[in-house]
């Protein structure tokens, strides 16, 4: 069977949900986001801590797909915009969720699934090592993005990145990221 | 030289750059989806400032939030300032975190590892 948006939509929409946004990932969504997942924060009544944490995996969260978002499966362009993105911010017992998902074509899955197993098989240290590495010897792309987000992820939160790719059509994959912040660190 | 002032945003940090004083402030959150273009005119300054600076430049970085896009061009601001150090003129980099805030206290220690200029770690206690 392949795979269906709002199958997958509605299943991440669990827990309590700070947001859930599915459509053009914009500079300005970006900014809305952020301002209204900041005050819900605020209404938890969240150590500074965790607030900053979930603010800066979620900045991070939301740059990755602005900067990697492609262009949209055909069959999708009517109903969507281009820019394509899901994000769910979910508060759960005693962690945060962080989930996003966007289209990439078939030839990068492999590519994208080898980074983050690395990232996965990482030390802390080891995480420490290549995010000054990549910081210190890698250019920053035309759009600004740095290859740095996921390393970043990684080590703020201190878990494995959760992923999944379904297959959509012959060309195109839906990416699925699942981040977790635990609120007792 | 002339004072480099820019009022912050939502997304971008209040920087206030002194020729006269030697004294170079960024603060506030750094998150733009680009940054190239917001740091460019900084590393530009710091490019006219090496020329001719004072015995001793004061920075004081001071943020509540910066992205990884930021992070590069916060690097290049401090090579900037590694070169005027490694001359005849002194830097100091104080680096200020909020009490508890480990992530950033450890992105100082980061940039501390990297750049050969003395850096400070100030805790801001509430």
């Amino acid at each position: 069977m392949s795979f269906d948006i709002n199958e997958y939509y509605s299943r991440l929409n669990g827990g309590d949900v700070l947001m859930a946004f599915k459509g053009s990932i914009s500079s300005e969504l970006i900014s809305n986001v952020l301002e209204v997942v900041e005050s819900r924060l605020d209404e938890y009544d969240e150590s500074s801590k965790i607030r900053k944490k979930v603010y800066n995996v979620l900045v991070e969260s939301l740059q990755n797909l602005y900067h990697h978002i492609e262009v949209l499966p055909k069959a999708m362009q009517k109903e969507y915009d281009d820019k394509f993105g899901i994000l769910v911010v979910s508060r759960q017992d005693d962690k945060y969720k962080i989930s996003t998902g966007n289209f990439i074509t078939q030839d990068k899955v492999d590519v994208l699934r080898n980074k983050i197993d690395k990232i996965n098989s990482m030390s802390r240290e080891e995480l420490k090592d290549m995010y000054k590495f990549i910081l210190n010897h890698q250019r920053l792309s035309e759009k600004g993005g740095g290859g740095l987000g996921l390393v970043d992820i990684a080590r703020k939160t201190g878990n494995q990145l959760d992923y999944t790719f379904e297959r959509y059509d012959d060309q195109y994959y839906f990416f699925n990221l699942d981040v977790y912040i635990e609120i007792a660190m | 030289m002339e004072a480099l002032s820019i009022e912050g945003t939502a997304k971008t940090p209040t920087v206030k750059f002194d020729g006269h004083e030697g004294v170079i402030e960024i603060k506030g959150r750094s998150i733009p989806e680009n940054s190239i273009e917001f740091y460019k005119p900084l590393v530009e300054w710091l490019e006219e400032y090496s020329g001719a600076p004072l015995d001793l430049t004061q920075v004081n970085v001071q943020l509540e939030y910066f992205n990884t896009s930021s992070s590069k061009c916060i690097l290049d601001v401090f090579k900037k300032l590694e070169a005027i150090h490694k001359g005849k003129s002194e830097v100091i980099i104080n680096w200020h975190y909020e009490e508890d805030d480990e992530d950033m206290l450890e992105a100082g220690e980061d940039y501390e590892s990297i750049i050969r200029v003395p850096f400070k770690m100030i805790e801001i206690v509430e």
